[in-house]
């Protein structure tokens, strides 16, 4: 039995239902992506597995309790999550943005504990950007920014992080960077982690599970490789695409994909 | 000073140098006056108070009072509009462009239409009443469901919403034959504080400013964005209503001792910003600090230039800054 499971979940934005009778197990100690066309309900979902947006209907049980019946900051010690993209406050430093991932161990009017301070100085180190503790995070470049966000989650200390589009607008050095970070974190501290991916190549290389959405449904959820076909891709992103093996990882890896119905919408440009 | 590294040291550093500032510029708003007195006296009246020198009475009934009547305004409006930029995230927020004051201002006209004599804690209870009636209205046009409070639509609301209730504040007042003590709230002045009010206005805006530095660490949480800030497991509803309420209430004591002054909520915010950062941690003491010195200061020039209106001096210097601050684009914080 797994720890985060949603049943029979239904999301709306006021009536905009967006997803409709949805289950979801989410598999533990594993890296889950979640795939999907843009506005298929991605981040809808991953905001309502940690409780962002109430539930018309369902319910998600992390270890067979209510999330959205429980307190706020006994989740919060349990779920971290990284918003696809996050507005940084102008003129916070790298530290003071990490520190605040201890807001959920804090009581009253919270100072930082000296346990606290050791468990932002471990987050800064694990991201690599101790050196910055002290600089303004406008000031960094993208690649950054996102370790500094994910240094606050670390610093939550939980057993499951979300992240929502953690590589969008990175160039691909610093893409690689976040995701071997993500898959480090994995396998050294066995956190659990979904993930909202673009990259399917990237998904394939980087998760254990995957789940593929389209129009607020999950077309399937399973283990990677035997989950990808080329019906599926065909179905959910319309690609005509090859399943090859990546020489490198072993893994399978899509190529040689173009639109499915390329041949009728070829559209003349005068 | 390098502003692009902010140790922990910096901030204290430049807390200490705005505490200097507001001692110094206290003394001299106390020094500085009609009727020449020097500081000897000053420090007599002070320690050695002698009801029948008029020197003497002139320090303790007239200038004390009114100077910590201007600290206190400038600290309380300050605050306020820190809290209110931090909950409308806007950093074009304050207190009388989201019709605070002209709220408050409303609900004082309409308690002194029916009584002339009314003591200053139900001044203080109907200023709160007013600056929330006003506050309410113009948060509830000004905000979308799409992108919350946008910082433009925010001030258009607000600048309506303050003009129709000024417009009703001088209905009351022509019907009423209010007009005098009108005046006196629409043009926003510290010169008639007196001790009785302190006596009620430092406690409670004492103890106010003091919830706001214990609820400063919440603030800069909310400050991340609602769903970074539930993700943590704040209440963002109780936080940000509280930090609203506790807004007006500044608002509504500031209006009630000075009447109405503008941009003091605006432009002290966003100095202490460009200082030392987002952290509330540091902001809202700082904030406090640099909104006393502000409205004393203000008040001093004021004095000087022959009784000008406090507010038209702060205006002199707020209305550029504004203007600024909206072609930089009035980003949200
Ligand atoms: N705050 C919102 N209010 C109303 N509709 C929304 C909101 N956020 C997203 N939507 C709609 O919900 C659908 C799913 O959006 P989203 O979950 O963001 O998609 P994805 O992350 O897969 O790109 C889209 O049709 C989008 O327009
Ligand atoms: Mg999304």
């Amino acid at each position: 039995m797994n720890r985060l499971t949603g049943r029979n979940l239904t999301i709306a934005y006021g009536n905009k239902v967006i997803i409709e009778n949805l289950d979801i197990e989410i598999p533990d100690k594993k890296i889950t992506s979640i795939i999907g066309p843009n506005g298929c309900g991605k981040s809808t979902l991953l905001k309502a597995l940690c409780r962002l947006l109430p539930l018309k209907k369902g319910k998600i049980a992390l270890d067979g309790t209510d999330i959205n019946k429980s307190a706020s900051k006994e989740i919060a010690k349990k779920i971290a999550i990284l918003p696809q993209s996050p507005d940084v406050a102008d003129g916070l430093t790298v530290g003071e943005l990490v520190s605040y991932g201890r807001y959920p161990y804090q009581k009253g009017f919270g100072r930082l504990a000296p346990e606290d301070i050791e468990v932002v100085d471990w987050a800064l180190q694990v991201t690599g950007i101790t050196a910055f503790k002290h600089r303004v995070i406008n000031d960094l470049s993208g690649g950054q920014k996102q370790r500094v966000w994910i240094a606050m989650a670390l610093a939550q200390k939980t057993d499951i992080i979300f992240l929502d589009e953690p590589t969008t607008f990175l160039d691909i050095a610093h893409q690689l960077e976040i995701l071997e970070l993500v898959k480090e974190l994995n396998q050294k501290q066995h956190t659990t982690i979904v993930m909202v991916l673009h990259d399917i190549n990237q998904a394939i290389r980087f998760s254990d599970y995957m789940i593929t959405m389209k129009g607020g449904e999950v077309i399937t959820q399973g283990n990677l490789p035997e989950v990808l076909s080329s019906q599926l891709l065909a179905e959910v992103f319309h690609i005509d695409a090859e399943l090859m093996k990546d020489k490198l990882t072993g893994k399978p890896m899509i190529a040689n994909y173009q639109l499915v119905n390329r041949k009728y919408s070829k559209v003349e440009i005068k | 000073m390098n502003l692009k590294n902010k140790n922990p040291i910096h901030f204290t550093i430049i807390f200490i140098i705005a505490c200097i500032m507001l001692i110094v510029t206290f003394w001299i708003s106390i020094v500085c006056g009609s009727a020449d007195i020097d500081t000897s006296t000053i420090l007599n009246a002070i320690f050695n108070y002698d009801p029948k020198d008029m020197n003497h009475n002139i320090i303790i009934d007239v200038r004390i009072p009114r100077d910590i009547g201007a600290l206190l305004v400038g600290v309380a409006l300050a605050v306020s509009g820190a809290g209110i930029q931090s909950v409308t995230r806007n950093s074009l927020a304050d207190p009388s462009l989201i019709g605070l004051n002209s709220g408050a201002a409303l609900m004082l006209a309409l308690t002194y239409a029916v009584s002339p004599v009314i003591s200053f804690p139900i001044l203080i209870l109907t200023g709160f009443i007013g600056a929330m009636a006003g506050g309410t209205m113009v948060l509830m046009i000004g905000r979308s469901r799409k992108d919350g409070f946008n910082p433009v639509r925010l001030i258009l609301a607000g600048a309506a919403v303050s003009a129709l209730l000024s417009a009703a504040s001088q209905a009351i007042a022509l019907y009423f034959r209010l007009n005098q003590s009108l005046i006196f709230w629409s043009s926003g002045g510290v010169s008639g504080t007196t001790w009785q009010q302190l006596y009620i206005g430092i406690p409670v805006v004492a103890i106010v400013v003091i919830i706001f530095i214990l609820l400063s660490g919440q603030l800069s949480i909310l400050n991340l964005g609602e769903s970074v800030a539930k993700g943590l497991g704040q209440n963002v509803k109780i936080i940000r209503a509280g930090t609203m309420l506790l807004s007006m209430l500044l608002a509504g004591i500031s209006v009630a001792i000075v009447g109405q002054i503008a941009f003091v909520g605006l432009m002290v915010p966003h100095i202490s910003r460009f200082l030392v950062g987002t952290d509330y941690k540091k902001v809202i003491p700082l904030t406090a600090v640099l909104g006393g010195c502000l409205v004393v200061g203000a008040d001093t020039v004021a004095r000087m230039m022959g009784e000008a209106p406090v507010s038209a001096i702060i205006s002199f210097i707020g209305v550029p800054y504004f203007l600024y601050l909206i072609k930089k684009g009035g980003r949200t914080i």
